[in-house]
């Protein structure tokens, strides 16, 4: 449409860093460059440029509040430091925690998926059918399709809510399973 | 699995699994996650070296703490045991001499290096479990705000199959009432049928379904229509909509 790219020409590198914010404010999940781009008509790289340059703004300022990239999207967030302020007023307290199966089990998954339930047993050397069922509810997890094996046993892996509960930016920024072995040395 | 059918004895029957429905036998096994979990405690406990594991005393000290879990979760327990006859194999097959017929180029096995790979491995998981944990505790101080009253969030309700079939309901008892007289009649076929839908939905978005009955001339038509909106909404990116129940069922476009 024609008045609509007119008005895009004038767009200073401000005004898109305002729109930027504005929008990852209402985006009720992460919400990824690719999608400011095409709500914006935008290209890639000036919404990058933008986030980066919000992002930098919110550090600088100190606030209370901080741009993150989470699940592949960006997030306006509290930061740490003021939970317990935020807690209080919102008079929240922090959920159950997962059990140390449950953990264990999500460990697993997360840096061996797709993975069956019989792999998973064989790592952890015990059952892990609670502790699976515990994070399917929690929407941790998903079923990923059957593996082409004996019994085509249900394959898991992770989900994008496990990504947004760990504060991830994708699975790549789990620290690599080979780095734990400094720790294993300890023994 | 045949737990039930467990009848527990080996070393002196000390360790007992008391029998009867595995229900009423729950308990948590102390803080292990599983029967490595607790291998590797007992390693660090003797300040054993996991690469030269002292198999023998190992062994002893966890059948020692099998036998203290008086009442047992069966189905963990299954896991434990399996772990008990493991080490009291790996123990045994130590104390036989080495079979004089494999060639001595062969390299000898040692019958612990099983069991040492999975604990390496299970400890890479287990820490991995341990940043996990702590990644959650620092998300848990982190808030994001909370939800805006949107189109999504809103009481926008998915409409069932079952809500289609009232509104279809609710237009053929309004046809039922007309008198009608029908000079000629205009077949539609559902190709037809559902490429007027298409255009419909996909010119504007969106499209209220009892209008789009409404305008049906017979009862062939409805029904037809009536397909044509099951098809595009199996078939296509379209979604139905309902903003309030009872209300009207919206087409939508995803």
């Amino acid at each position: 449409m024609e008045p609509e790219e007119i008005e895009q020409q004038f767009r200073t590198p401000a005004e898109l860093v305002a729109l930027v914010e504005a929008l990852i404010f209402v985006a009720d999940e992460p919400i990824t460059s690719k999608l400011l781009a095409d709500v914006l008509e935008e290209n890639r790289e000036s919404v990058d440029a933008a986030v980066e340059e919000l992002k930098s703004e919110y550090e600088v300022r100190e606030g209370g509040l901080q741009i993150r990239e989470i699940a592949g999207g960006w997030q306006i967030s509290t930061r740490t430091e003021f939970h317990e302020a935020v807690r209080k007023f919102l008079k929240t307290r922090p959920s159950a925690k997962l059990s140390l199966a449950s953990l264990e089990t999500l460990a697993v998954i997360a840096y061996k998926q797709p993975v069956t339930v019989p792999e998973i047993l064989d790592i952890r050397g015990v059952q892990s059918a609670s502790a699976i069922k515990t994070l399917l509810d929690k929407r941790l997890i998903v079923a990923k399709g059957r593996k082409e094996a004996v019994g085509r046993p249900m394959q898991y892996g992770t989900s994008k809510d496990f990504l947004i509960q760990f504060g991830l930016k994708d699975l790549s920024e789990l620290p690599s399973i080979e780095d734990f072995e400094d720790l294993t040395q300890g023994i | 699995m045949d737990q039930d059918q467990y009848t527990f004895d080996f070393l002196d029957t000390r360790a007992q699994i008391v029998g009867g429905s595995s229900d009423d036998l729950k308990i948590k096994i102390g803080d292990f996650a599983g029967p490595l979990d607790l291998l590797l405690f007992l390693i660090k406990q003797e300040q054993a070296n996991i690469f030269d594991i002292p198999i023998a005393r190992i062994t002893e000290k966890y059948l020692e703490y099998i036998r203290l879990m008086k009442r047992l979760d069966i189905s963990v327990a299954a896991d434990f045991l399996v772990m008990a006859a493991t080490l009291i194999e790996i123990k045994s097959r130590m104390l036989l001499p080495r079979d004089p017929t494999v060639s001595e180029d062969e390299e000898f096995e040692d019958p612990r290096q099983e069991l040492v790979d999975r604990l390496l491995e299970y400890e890479q998981f287990k820490s991995a479990a341990g940043m996990l944990y702590e990644r959650s505790t620092i998300e848990q101080a982190i808030f994001t705000r909370g939800p805006i009253e949107s189109d999504d969030n809103n009481a926008e309700i998915d409409a069932s199959v079952f809500d289609i079939l009232t509104v279809f309901q609710k237009i053929v008892a309004r046809h039922v009432d007309e008198i009608k007289m029908e000079i000629h009649r205009e077949e539609i076929s559902l190709a037809d049928m559902l490429k007027a839908l298409r255009r419909r939905i996909f010119e504007t978005g969106e499209l209220n379904l009892l209008a789009f009955f409404e305008e049906m001339h017979t009862r062939r038509e409805l029904v037809t229509a009536f397909i044509a909106v099951l098809e595009i909404v199996r078939t296509e990116s379209v979604k139905l909509l309902q903003n309030r129940t009872f209300g009207d069922i919206i087409l939508k476009k995803i």
